[in-house]
């Protein structure tokens, strides 16, 4: 392999595992604080990819779908989550399991009775459309070197509003001890509304500015969750350092998968995890350590 | 005998009847259901007695399948069902067997997650590689033939006689599991699921119950996966993907957990249900996403829990 291949693998790897982290982390936080198992959380992905494909449509420019998605999927979150999740706070995780998944089935209905069923593809932006040459032959997309700095922007948005605001410090309470958060007066059921809404924008997010680069396609959305609830095994339920390490360290590992071993690379991310359980049942990071 | 029991004995003289009273259309359509309901059997075993939630059962529902194929090398070669079945179900066990190993190390969410990311591993090995026909799957020509010496007792190429192997696989596996829930074992697994680590404080390796547990679980499962790729005529990778992991665990939940007559009510609800809805329109998994909700909303302990339900809402409206 050749230093431009690498580099554009590492490139890919970087890209892929950025996306994987803004699904994963909403994933990770919902269940570390409100203990709600979400099968429906790449159903955001999916509805954000396909609001990038119908709002670009509408305004005619993909930053304009951006600027007009995600207030639209925290407005949804936050609506969703008044209307159907805070009901399965009270639910054991088998209910939680079912009813998300019917929330799948509804999703994607109503997703293939408005659209369709087709594959659709999202115009680059012009200003991002050219390619960068790497060497004689191989060249690298801009628009995927914006959606790994998009990403990079949004996850490093998210570890400030963790760590360094009050509203952070509040969600990482509520993540290491529910209860007591609730004692000390904090108004969990805001913030629960808040966390979720937060989930399913950053989700939509990615789905959204990776739509260009994926073109959008049914059953989208399922493909990723499965991938997150990997890496939110492998880093630790309730952990966002551990599913960034393990969203980096998957997206690596199936990228260059794919490269090496193309007949099993949808199997190595699988093993990484049944190593991961052997070794740390827990996973990479302890539980609650936001 | 309790109403229960004479409940039982009808629905049973019924289903001996259909195949003398209904047209070939309604003998598969309950050979169907029968076979789901062994399926949901094995995973009530887990789900509702031992209290471990899996989202990957799939898995070992369809690797019996692929078991027929990978066992007969030739596909137009008849196979030996006496060769074949126990060869699927032992496949079906060792991989639960590895899978529970791994996936028992953890517990709640996890185990949910872990089950159901093996379970799509599982998927990947027959949709990415070209094991079987790759992702669009391959015919079984030729059914299993069920030979003795020279003597057949019963062809499966026969609807009917099919619906009755199928038939006694439905009570021979109803009898079974409920004498392993009256052993030692059953109470043991009944004890995980109510306190676990009171179990392990009485000197119960919980671990090894649970994986026994698991084991048996898959195997059975296996056993249903055997006659429903034999009934469909071929086995594709979508036959242990999650869509049917999940589908199954929504049967146990219809019919309620726990004690093996909600799993069966649940298959036959489910499976006509599905047949009504998709009679209906062709956006039908939209109606079913939401009698999904509705239903686990409404219905926590299931249709066998119903007659409960309501009264326990006819006491609240009372108090009113």
């Amino acid at each position: 392999m050749d230093v431009q291949t690498f580099l554009i693998q590492v490139l890919n790897s970087v890209q892929y595992g950025l996306l994987l982290f803004l699904v994963a982390s909403g994933l990770t936080l919902i269940f570390g604080i409100m203990g709600v198992i979400n099968l429906a959380h790449g159903s955001f992905y999916m509805l954000g990819a396909y609001a990038a494909f119908v709002l670009s449509g509408l305004t005619g420019s993909l930053f304009g779908a951006i600027a007009l998605g995600v207030p639209l999927a925290v407005a949804f979150g936050y609506l969703l989550e008044w209307a159907f999740f805070s009901f399965l706070y009270r639910r054991d995780h088998l209910q939680q399991v079912l009813l998300t998944y019917g929330l799948i089935l509804v999703f994607e209905q109503l997703r293939s009775i408005a659209v369709g069923d087709d594959v659709h593809g999202v115009p680059v932006p012009a200003a991002l459309s050219a390619s960068i040459p790497l060497g004689t032959t191989m060249s690298y997309p801009v628009y995927n070197l914006f959606v790994s700095c998009a990403c990079l922007a949004v996850a490093a948005l998210l570890f400030v509003l963790l760590r360094r605001t009050r509203l952070g410090m509040r969600i990482r309470a509520g993540a290491s001890n529910r209860e007591m958060t609730r004692s000390l007066g904090i108004d969990i059921e805001l913030l629960f509304r808040v966390v979720f809404a937060l989930g399913v924008a950053l989700a939509a997010f990615a789905g959204m500015v990776n739509a260009p680069a994926s073109s959008v396609y049914p059953g989208m959305g399922n493909q990723v969750l499965i991938v997150c609830f990997v890496v939110v095994v492998i880093g630790g339920i309730g952990s966002v350092t551990g599913a960034l390490v393990a969203a980096l360290l998957i997206g690596f590992i199936d990228t260059f998968g794919k490269v090496f071993l193309p007949d099993y690379s949808g199997i190595l991310l699988y093993l990484l995890m049944a190593v991961v359980l052997v070794w740390r049942p827990e996973g990479l990071f302890r539980e609650g350590a936001v | 005998m309790s109403r229960g029991r004479i409940a039982l004995l009808l629905a049973l003289v019924a289903l001996a009847l259909v195949p003398v009273l209904a047209g070939k259309f309604y003998v598969d359509l309950f050979a169907k259901i029968m076979i789901m309901a062994v399926f949901a059997m094995s995973l009530d075993l887990l789900v509702g007695v031992t209290g471990l939630v899996s989202l990957g059962h799939a898995a070992f529902f369809g690797v019996a399948g692929y078991a027929i194929v990978l066992s007969a090398g030739d596909p137009y070669a008849a196979v030996s069902l006496w060769t074949s079945l126990p060869l699927a179900v032992a496949a079906s066990a060792l991989l639960a067997l590895a899978i529970g190993a791994l996936a028992l190390r953890t517990r709640g969410v996890y185990f949910i997650m872990v089950t159901l990311a093996f379970s799509q591993m599982v998927y990947f090995v027959f949709h990415d590689t070209k094991i079987a026909g790759g992702s669009d799957g391959t015919y079984i020509y030729v059914k299993p033939v069920a030979r003795i010496g020279t003597w057949a007792p019963f062809s499966l190429e026969d609807g009917k006689h099919f619906y009755y192997v199928v038939l006694a696989l439905l009570i021979l596996t109803f009898v079974l599991l409920r004498a392993l829930l009256a052993s030692r074992f059953g109470h043991a697994l009944r004890g995980i699921r109510s306190n676990e680590q009171r179990m392990r404080a009485l000197g119960f390796n919980t671990y090894a119950y649970k994986l026994a547990a698991f084991a048996i679980a898959g195997a059975v499962a296996g056993l249903a996966g055997y006659f429903a790729a034999i009934q469909f005529g071929f086995v594709n990778p979508e036959m242990l993907a999650w869509h049917q992991s999940a589908n199954v665990l929504l049967m146990l939940i219809l019919g309620g957990l726990g004690n093996l007559v909600g799993a069966i009510t649940g298959a036959f609800a489910f499976v006509l249900l599905q047949d009504g809805f998709e009679s209906l329109t062709k956006h039908w998994l939209v109606l079913m996403g939401a009698f999904v909700i509705a239903a686990v909303m409404l219905l926590p302990g299931g249709l066998t829990r119903a007659g409960d339900a309501w009264r326990a809402w006819r006491e609240r409206a009372g108090d009113a």
